[in-house]
């Protein structure tokens, strides 16, 4: 199993480099993995959109792929890409301490 | 893999959704994506015609049905909506709301001239998300080193 080195902690991470328990993730780990990856300071809609995204996964045991995801955080496709540049749901299931979303569309 | 650019070449719903499901695929994959739409391939970029795109049932094996049955009229009609509500079932869009979600993730969209030329359109004939209609050489271009697939 690999692990990454998050603030002083090694945490187990599946072959996307995603977390594997969810009990490892906080708030604090989720911006330092968005800083990992480049998306920066984690603004209200940022946060808006990995909640919306931790809901559906709890809901679906899959994280939403982009159209269910605008669905599901009321951000339109857009703005999506704004925030989470280089691909908005892998990148926040990422951040959110999910799997890679499954979804093709 | 940064770039991808996509050729759309034909125009039955069939023929347009896997280019549309890889160029949003690209795109949510953090890969720069573009289509480009030439020959019949221009349906779906045609603001009167995209909404209308059928599954064809004639001379397509894949079907398994005769051919006799997928000629009768009402059939394509058929087998299209059975399809789109497959395809609604999977979360995937109608050719349009696919195409502004494809646009809006920032993926370009272009029609060929060659194309555009040869059936007499007009560039009002064409949904306002076309970014451009542009030349052969120009869409090389635009490709640059990326990886071009044709469908």
């Amino acid at each position: 199993m690999d692990t990454l080195e998050i603030l002083g902690k090694h945490l187990a991470v599946d072959k996307d480099g995603n977390l594997v328990n969810r009990s490892d993730w906080n708030e604090e780990i989720a911006r330092a993995i968005a800083a990992q990856e480049g998306i920066g300071e984690l603004t209200d809609r940022h946060w808006a959109v990995i909640r919306a995204m931790q809901k559906a996964f709890d809901r679906d045991g899959d994280a939403p792929s982009i159209r269910r995801l605008t669905n599901e955080s009321g951000v339109d496709v857009k703005t999506l890409y704004q925030l989470f540049p280089k691909g908005p749901a892998k990148k926040a299931a990422k951040i959110a301490g999910l799997p890679k979303p499954k979804g093709c569309i | 893999m940064d770039r991808v650019s996509i050729i759309v070449s034909h125009g039955s719903l069939e023929g347009v959704y896997p280019a549309l499901i890889m160029a949003n695929g690209a795109r949510m994959e953090g890969i720069e994506a573009s289509l480009f739409f030439t020959f019949f391939g221009l349906e779906p970029i045609i603001e009167r015609r995209m909404d209308r795109l059928q599954v064809a049932t004639v001379g397509n094996p894949a079907m398994h049905i005769p051919t006799l049955i997928g000629m009768l009229p009402g059939f394509a009609t058929l087998a299209t909506s059975m399809m789109k509500k497959e395809m609604e079932k999977l979360d995937i869009p109608p050719v349009r709301e696919f195409l502004q979600m494809i646009h809006d993730t920032g993926a370009e969209i272009y029609a060929c001239k060659a194309s555009v030329d040869m059936f007499h359109f007009k560039k009002q004939d064409f949904w306002s998300g076309v970014d451009d209609i542009i030349s052969v050489g120009e869409f090389y271009e635009k490709a640059g080193d990326g990886q071009i697939i044709f469908t």
